[in-house]
């Protein structure tokens, strides 16, 4: 089960507008992924760490979160700076660390901690059942929106089929290995899945129509107007622009 | 006839598995206004599929459906009358799909055009008489066993059915719960039938009993009085057995 740790919260962030925070993440996280300069990326780190503690989310679980990613970018700083080519910045051994590798893995890890914090604060401070309905009504199609939902609705319970099936397995002393055997209890397995998984939609798509449904999904959801929803989407539209000006500013004077 | 009083008929109707093997054979079933039927059968006899004839979700290979006074031939007819018979699935998880409890709870009223306020109105209203009162929020999927199954009921309610089809509505529940459930049903005043393995439940919330045997819907009479020996907890405390 993913427990949405960072949905339910008091702080401004989590009091604005679902679509504002999701149009928002998007933009920024586009300017961020593009820039190149470390003055901009560098500042856009700051800004999702002002983000995220303006959220005011847990500094544990964020770090947790964080983790994760820090391992990739652990394996990029050893594995890009050596094999880059470009004049060596310093040498262990026999490794010479280029001076672009080593700029690179700063920009990639930049980058990616700057755009992964901001969506923690941004759109992990809404659950996704918000989150689907904040997409549905910026646009995105019904449908999707309810692939979305439903998917996430349901894939806890595909897991808890998995864990049953996989619990009959193992109950009679099934051990994996690199054998057919083990191949074909595996193939059983994903093909139970994928039949429990057509039936339980045969299932609910009953119990959908028992329900009047005939096609078209109708939302309960309503956003609230607030004057704290422009003004939030004033300041990090500024801040945006602004780094992406200076980004620009930057490429043209460097070519 | 009476069949003002008549709200759901089956005349001769039979059902097979395509290919395989007839799970109903030739079976007549009338549940009239004000009748709280248990239905109790081995596994596999064919309750729920009786119920999902009844619902237009399986169409019999012969015999006739009639509901609400109405034949019920085609999908359409069908369609205009399930609002009107509330079926509670067996796998509360089949029933909600819906994010939310409120969500899922308002989906039907919604479906039948209801405004999203008068959605709402019903919803709450609905969970109120449940008892479920601060559970609009919830994430329906981390709801326990019980409290789904209680959702699941509040989704069936909330479309306003004059007829509920309950498919083994206390199974899996603890005694707690499985008490609570009973008082809710003998506080409706819906006519209903009730699929159960559960003699205690049945012997509450039911007045009539019918089983399935051998692809025969029969009216089960055989209730008499009897003695068994069997054991259970406290048993050396005075007890009465009902």
């Amino acid at each position: 089960m993913i427990p949405e740790v960072f949905a339910i919260g008091k702080s401004v962030i989590h009091s604005i507008d679902p679509r504002v925070k999701v149009v928002l993440a998007l933009v920024y996280s586009f300017v961020v992924a593009l820039s190149a300069s470390l003055a901009v990326l560098l500042s856009g780190f700051a800004v999702s760490l002002m983000l995220v503690m303006t959220a005011r989310l847990a500094a544990g679980e964020v770090i947790r979160r964080l983790a994760v990613l820090l391992g990739f970018l652990l394996l990029i700083w050893i594995l890009l700076p050596p094999t880059y080519p470009g004049a060596a910045l310093f040498s262990i051994g026999p490794l010479d660390y280029s001076a672009p590798g080593v700029l690179l893995a700063a920009q990639i890890s930049l980058k990616s901690t700057a755009i992964l914090l901001s969506l923690m604060a941004l759109l992990g401070t809404m659950s996704i059942a918000t989150m689907g309905h904040a997409l549905g009504s910026l646009g995105l199609p019904d449908k999707l929106v309810y692939l979305l939902l439903i998917t996430y609705r349901y894939v806890f319970v595909m897991e808890r089929e998995y864990q049953r099936l996989i619990r009959a397995m193992k109950i009679r002393a099934f051990r994996p290995g690199t054998n057919l055997h083990s191949y074909q209890s595996y193939a059983y397995l994903v093909g139970m899945l994928f039949v429990h998984a057509s039936a339980r939609a045969d299932r609910v798509s009953n119990a959908m129509k028992c329900r009047g449904f005939t096609g078209r999904f109708h939302s309960l959801w309503q956003f609230e107007k607030d004057r704290r929803n422009w003004f939030f989407a004033l300041i990090m539209s500024f801040i945006i622009i602004l780094m992406a000006m200076v980004e620009l500013w930057i490429q043209a004077t460097h070519s | 006839m009476d069949s003002g009083n008549t709200l759901i008929n089956l005349k001769n109707v039979s059902y097979r598995y395509p290919g395989g093997k007839t799970i109903l054979d030739q079976i007549d079933f009338k549940l009239n206004k004000g009748d709280r039927i248990g239905l109790v059968a081995p596994n596999g006899s064919g309750k729920t599929t009786l119920f999902h004839v009844i619902m237009g979700l399986l169409k019999p290979s012969q015999g006739t459906i009639e509901i609400f006074g109405q034949l019920r031939r085609k999908e359409k007819d069908f369609a205009s009358i399930r609002h009107r018979i509330g079926l509670l699935f067996q796998d509360a998880d089949d029933q909600l799909f819906s994010p939310t409890v409120i969500e899922d709870v308002a989906f039907g009223p919604l479906n039948l055009g209801k405004s999203k306020q008068e959605a709402l109105d019903i919803s709450r209203e609905t969970l109120d008489f449940l008892g479920l009162k601060n559970f609009e929020n919830r994430i329906t999927f981390k709801l326990s066993g019980g409290e789904k199954r209680l959702v699941s009921l509040a989704t069936i309610l909330a479309m306003q059915p004059e007829v509920l089809l309950l498919d083994e509505p206390t199974n899996a529940l603890d005694t707690a719960m499985k008490s609570r459930l009973i008082k809710i049903l003998r506080r409706l005043d819906l006519s209903y039938v009730l699929i159960s393995h559960e003699f205690d439940v049945l012997s509450e919330t039911a007045h009539a009993f019918y089983s399935i045997e051998n692809g025969k819907v029969f009216r089960d009479d055989r209730v008499h009085i009897h003695t068994h020996q069997h054991s259970h907890k406290i048993g050396r405390q005075p007890h009465r057995h009902v």
